[in-house]
């Protein structure tokens, strides 16, 4: 799963739509992996666009990467700096939790990863 | 024809045996792709987006996704949702580029509001319409789809559902829940009248003026074949939007479709849409 996607998945648990700790999910004991992918500056602006920073900052320092700076880039600095604009699609495109287990920061509810895929299906009690 | 989801339960009936069948029948692929292609010329997006494929299976539409060129909007980015880990297991041997989810959609749509530029799902959503435990039914099953998919897309979004109903009133069940989620929808029949049908859902979210669309699902169906409309929001709009400045050619298309948007406007209810008002067509809802 990449980090993008991270960026967008949130608790699915009834009782977890109203809370704001459920967002975003916590990574823990996760393994990492590269897969590369094709540089597509134009696809990175648009999702650049629906990006939440601040959440994207969570997970990368819970993943102990370096810390990103407060404010997100815009799409002109990344226009202009092709270096940062790969960067930034190397930690969200090719980036992959493959193992470990995405935990809600609300009810607690442990989602696990298993060879990239993350398991969502609730028990019927939490739907 | 055969119809599986009357008898069976998905992540039952796709097991391994049955998804690896599914996956390697070149019959199955081509269909499949070609229902791809036609929903995503549906789509009609723009640029490299990111998608939802829901009931992604293998993920044969997937890597249609993944391989469309930059002269045609892609490559996309995408997200399939599926309940049938062996399918998910296939499209890991596939070594597709989307990330999946194993997940049951009639339990909802995890991701925060406005994640997706699009939705796509290819032959999925009637397995909505069985009710898969005693605790739940099918229209419980299906507003916390279309709930989840709805606020999943954003503003100006769309989604286009190819879907094999069971019979009329399957395909209004599924519908009427897409509209009381707030989708502007539409259904696109093609081959109509023929066993090979294909019954494809259209919905549009309401966007602001600045994407260029008003979420109004005329615009996205215009000038398509067998195209019925039906949207909840419309009249609402309508009153505060005051358009209808431009005045069409009489008998043109656009005259054709203001007529039926000042039809509508009188309350008579007006469902087609399509380019020949005259046309022998089907009209669902
Ligand atoms: C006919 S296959 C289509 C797969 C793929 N969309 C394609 O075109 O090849 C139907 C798929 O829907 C999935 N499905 C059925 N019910 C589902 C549910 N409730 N949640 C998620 N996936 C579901 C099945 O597991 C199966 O993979
Ligand atoms: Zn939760």
């Amino acid at each position: 799963m990449k980090i993008l996607t991270l960026n967008f998945l949130t608790c699915a648990v009834k009782a977890c739509k109203s809370s704001a700790a459920s967002y975003p999910l916590h990574p823990q004991e996760v393994e990492l992996a590269k897969d590369e992918m094709e540089y597509n500056p134009q696809a990175m602006l648009n999702f650049l666009l629906r990006l939440d920073w601040a959440a994207l900052r969570m997970t990368a320092t819970e993943l102990g990467f370096a810390t990103l700076p407060e404010e997100m880039p815009t799409a002109e600095d990344l226009q202009q700096d092709e270096l940062k604009m790969r960067q930034l699609h190397e930690l969200l495109l090719e980036t992959h939790v493959v193992s470990g287990k995405l935990v809600c920061g609300n009810c607690g509810h442990e989602y696990g990863i298993k060879e990239g895929i993350a398991n969502f299906l609730l028990p019927s009690h939490l739907v | 024809m055969s119809r599986p989801e009357d008898t069976l339960v998905a992540d039952i009936h796709y097991n391994v045996t049955e998804s690896r069948k599914y996956t390697t029948s070149s019959r199955i692929q081509n269909v499949q792709a070609s229902m791809t292609l036609r929903a995503l010329e549906l789509l009609d997006l723009s640029g490299p987006s990111f998608i939802l494929d829901v009931g992604c299976g293998s993920g044969l539409s997937g890597e249609i996704l993944s391989a469309t060129p930059p002269d045609e909007g892609g490559p996309h980015v995408w997200v399939g949702m599926d309940i049938s880990a062996d399918m998910l297991d296939i499209a890991l041997e596939r070594d597709v580029e989307g990330d999946l989810l194993y997940s049951d959609i009639g339990q909802g749509v995890p991701f925060r509001a406005g994640t997706f530029d699009a939705a796509i799902s290819i032959s999925a959503i009637q397995w909505l319409c069985n009710a898969e435990s005693t605790e739940t039914s099918p229209q419980g099953r299906l507003s916390r789809f279309f709930n989840g998919l709805y606020a999943s897309l954003r503003r100006g979004g769309r989604a286009v559902c190819q879907f094999y109903p069971k019979n009329d009133q399957q395909k209004k069940m599924i519908t009427q829940a897409a509209v009381k989620a707030g989708f502007g929808a539409g259904l696109l029949e093609d081959d109509p009248e023929t066993k090979n049908v294909k019954v494809y859902l259209v919905l549009t979210v309401g966007g602001t003026a600045q994407d260029g669309n008003s979420g109004d699902i005329t615009n996205v169906v215009n000038g398509m074949e067998g195209v019925d409309v039906l949207d909840s929001r419309r009249r609402a709009r309508e009153k505060s939007s005051g358009r209808g400045d431009i005045k069409p050619q009489k008998g043109s298309k656009a005259w054709i479709m203001k007529k039926k948007e000042q039809m509508e406007k009188k309350g008579k209810v007006v469902k087609a849409s399509s380019k020949y008002t005259g046309r022998k067509r089907r009209i669902q809802f």
